[in-house]
This record gives structure tokens, sequence and C-alpha cells, in this order.
């Protein structure tokens, strides 16, 4: 039997279609992902995410170990709750996952990881940390929420006491803070303003049930896909796997070169991979009608491509995507659609920012 | 459990037919079909006059999970198109078996109908998905 949420009975209450999500019971929706899609960019939607898997990195040698094991730099960071956005490479320089690492202090680190990958990536981290003085605890006793949109921070201040909103009131993007039994970090995957809050699992009921009755949509796995889609946020197995650098996905800002002495798993490959050029990855728009849709062949002046993630953008009105393609890349492309070549526009691989586009 | 009115007829591919009385056709999908497919982002209806052979792929249902093509349940000319639905295209979902008709066809033959599936036919293919 699939995995389920702490969540899974108020999914059913709520009417939500359950969908298997990489072995979890996952909502698809709860009617429309279109109208739910528009909750979230309009005012505020709720999502579990319980199924991702959160790790607790803790010793001496924490900084060293991530150092190591991640291609951004956690010494980057510095403030206490500080997230950095950053990935898992093999020695190929292929990404086995990307993620969020939270900093408490140097010897104290978070990682929030995917659940599709959550075998491979508890392997993979623990056999690594096998060489450093650290450990490494998966926290299953948590579970977690996204609450997503321009008035998720009016939905929450519904939710805390005066003091414990005040704690969070005002926090910048990309940080986390332990406000009780809630870890409540300004991080998401839309787009849009809010807050993905960790609390131990027997509370996350309660804490979704409060959002419901503050009027927040509950929202599935259609919407996340079409709003981190629109945002051109990547999603791990379609948009970049083991087999894919990240400077052919978007995410070389994400990989930290400098100090140049620092040593971390997939270095060498990714600096000859530098050097020789890789596939790009690019957004699409196709203002006719029609979807583009993952798997479709995209031409551009460096050769032959493929999109990695299409869809319908409810916010656009119209057709985006994401293609690996070969340079170089003119400013249009043509995809094979049912057989015939459609020409498309070639933009930067993002297209809503706080409810409105940004091509 | 998806409604399926009995006083339609339907096809294997899940388009249902309904008989004006006057030897043409209002043709949709069944709620079960939009249910599969989600929200419906467009609708490419067939031109009007356009003559199609029973099981002819003549129009397609695009939706924010696949793109599908609609057969002609029976042979005959399109006599008319929901144009409404190039601004609504989820009245497809709303209201499938009512405002979110398709096309309209002029049968050839209109005994080829009893070639089609009633109402518990249909029960029992959408059992089988």
């Amino acid at each position: 039997m699939a995995n389920r949420t702490p969540l899974y009975d108020a999914h059913v209450a709520a009417g939500a279609k359950m969908v298997d999500f990489h072995g979890w019971d996952m909502p698809l929706n709860y009617g429309s992902q279109i109208e739910e899609h528009h909750a979230v960019r309009r005012d505020a939607g709720v999502f579990d995410v319980s199924h991702m898997t959160i790790v607790d990195v803790s010793g001496d040698q924490a900084q060293a170990f991530l150092r190591y094991l991640l291609a951004n730099d956690v010494a980057k960071l510095s403030q206490p709750g500080k997230a950095q956005y950053t990935s898992m490479l093999n020695d190929n320089g292929g990404v086995i996952d990307d993620l969020i690492v939270y900093y408490f202090d140097d010897t104290n680190y978070r990682l929030v990881v995917n659940s599709a990958t959550r075998e491979r990536d508890l392997g993979w981290i623990n056999k690594v940390a096998s060489e450093f003085e650290v450990s490494v605890k998966e926290r299953d006793d948590f579970a977690m929420v996204a609450l997503q949109g321009p008035n998720a921070a009016a939905k929450l201040a519904q939710i805390l006491d005066a003091q414990q909103f005040a704690n969070i009131d005002g926090m910048k993007p990309f940080f986390g803070k332990q406000v009780d039994q809630y870890f409540i970090a300004t991080t998401g995957y839309t787009g849009e303003k809010g807050y993905e809050i960790i609390v131990p699992a027997a509370e996350i009921v309660s804490l979704w049930d409060a959002l419901l009755q503050a009027d927040v949509a509950p929202c599935g796995l259609g919407a996340r896909d079409t709003l981190r889609l629109e945002a051109g946020m990547n999603l791990y197995g379609q948009d970049m796997d083991e087999n894919v650098s990240p400077l052919a996905a978007n995410m070389g800002w994400s990989v930290a070169f400098e100090p140049s002495d620092r040593d971390f798993i997939g270095r060498a490959a990714l600096e000859a991979q530098k050097a020789a050029g890789t596939e790009k990855l690019v957004g699409l728009v196709m203002e006719e009608r029609g979807v583009l849709r993952h798997g479709q062949k995209v031409i551009v002046d460096g050769g032959e491509g493929i999109i990695t993630s299409g869809t319908f953008s409810p916010t656009l009105g119209f057709s985006i995507a994401m293609a690996r393609v070969p340079q170089p890349v003119g400013d249009s492309a043509e995809v094979e659609m049912r057989k015939k070549l459609v020409k498309v526009k070639v933009v930067k691989p993002s297209f809503v920012r706080n409810g409105t586009s940004v091509l | 459990m998806s409604n399926i009115p009995a006083e339609l007829k339907y096809a294997s591919t899940h388009e249902w037919i309904r008989d004006e009385g006057d030897g043409t056709f209002t043709v949709g999908i069944s709620e079960h079909a939009q249910e599969l497919l989600g929200d419906m982002v467009f609708v490419e209806l067939p031109e009007v006059g356009a003559t199609y052979a029973a099981g002819d792929d003549c129009a397609v249902a695009e939706s924010v999970k696949a793109a599908s093509d609609i057969y002609a349940p029976i042979a005959g000319e399109i006599v008319a198109v929901n144009e409404d639905l190039e601004d609504a295209p989820e009245t497809v979902n709303n209201d499938p078996y009512g405002d979110g008709w398709l096309f309209r066809i002029k049968a050839d033959d209109a005994s080829e109908i009893e070639n089609l599936l009633d109402a518990n036919g249909y029960q029992a293919v959408v059992d089988e998905d």
C-alpha cells in the first residue's frame, strides 16, 4: 500500500482526487486545479508537503561535511535560520537531488530533500557522512505544509497568537525560525510570498484545519506543478536528474566554484563541463492555441533538444515550457506538436512572479 | 459515481450523443471523460460543413493533463459547433451534458445510432477504466 501523510483523511474529507506520487497517496486536486492555482496567485492556498524528507545534520564536522556534499557553499551562511538552495551531485556532476539547507549554527543544519528520491538521497548522505564526525537524522516525526499566496501572512496571523506572529512578521525571504512548535520558513515553490511550516506530525491536522477555517484554499499537486513552472522552478526527475548537469538545468547560480580550494563532489566534472560548454535550460512561450508538453522535440539554432516541463499557464492564458537545448539558442525555436512544427518564443525560464507576468 | 443520463447514447471513446428529432444529433463528452482529463484549457472544434465518417477524429479536447481526440460517433455533416467554448472551455467540466456540448452533426444514416452504447453499456466501459 502507498504511504499516506498524516493529512490523508483531511484530503479525502475535502474532496480530493488522490493519486499515487512516487509511492505516496497525494491529492491531485480538490475539484479544479486551475481554481487552486488562481487562489495561490490572488489570495492564499495550502499544500500538504509532508511527503518531503527532512534531515537534520549535526556535529563538529557538520559544516565541513556539507561543504563537501553540496554544490553550493554552506560557509556563505552566517545568520541563524538562513536558507540556501543547493544540490547534491554525483562524481560525474549529475544532480542526485536539489534541496534547501537551513543554517542554525556551524554544527547544526537542516536539509529538506525530495520525496521521490528519499531512499537514494538518504543512502548517499549517510555514505558520505561516514567519513565525517556528524550525525544524520531523518525527521519522520515531522509533517509539513506550504502556505502560499499574497495573503499568506494575513492568514498566518489569524492562526498564530500575536507574540508568535511578531516573531516572524516581516522575516526576509529564505529564512526559517522555530516559534514554539512551529518551524516557519519564508520559502516555497510557487513564486508567491508565503511559508513552509514544519510541525510535529501529531499537530499537522489541527494546523491544516485552522488554515481551511481561515478560508485558505486546499491545493493539490496539479496546481503545485503549474505554479512552480510559471515561477521557473525545476522539478526533479523532469527538468534534471542524475544524468543532467546543474549547468544544463539553470542551476549554475547555485553552484559555488569560489573559493577555488573547496572540494565538493562533482567539482572536477563540472569544471570540465564548464570549459567544454553544456546544454542550456530555456523557457518557451507559445501564444497560439495548444499546450506544450513534457517530452516534445524542440529545434533551436544549435540542434535538437527536448521539453522537460510544459503546461498551460493559468495566469498568462497560454502555454509555457522549459526545454533543455544545445547552444547556440536564438530568440525563437520550433516544437514538434501533433506531427507539426510550431514556432515558439525563447525566453529566460521564468514566467510569473508575485501574481504578474515577467515576460 | 459519475452521472450517465439514460436518455443518451454513448461511444466507447467517451462521447455522448443526443437525438434532436430532426435528423441532427448533438455530441459532447461524458462526465467520466471530463473527470479523467481534468480542467479543460482549449477545445478545438470542427468546421461547420465538414463531413466525417463514424470514428473519424474531428475535435480535440486539450486539458491541463493531455490533448485528447474526439471522434465522430456517427457519419455526417457538422451543422453547428459550440462557439462559447472558445472563451469558456471549463464549461465542458462544469456542464458536460448541457452547455458543454461540442458540436451537432446531421446523420448520413440515422440508424447508425443503434450501433452505439446505451447508458448501461457505457457504464460497463466506465467500470473497466
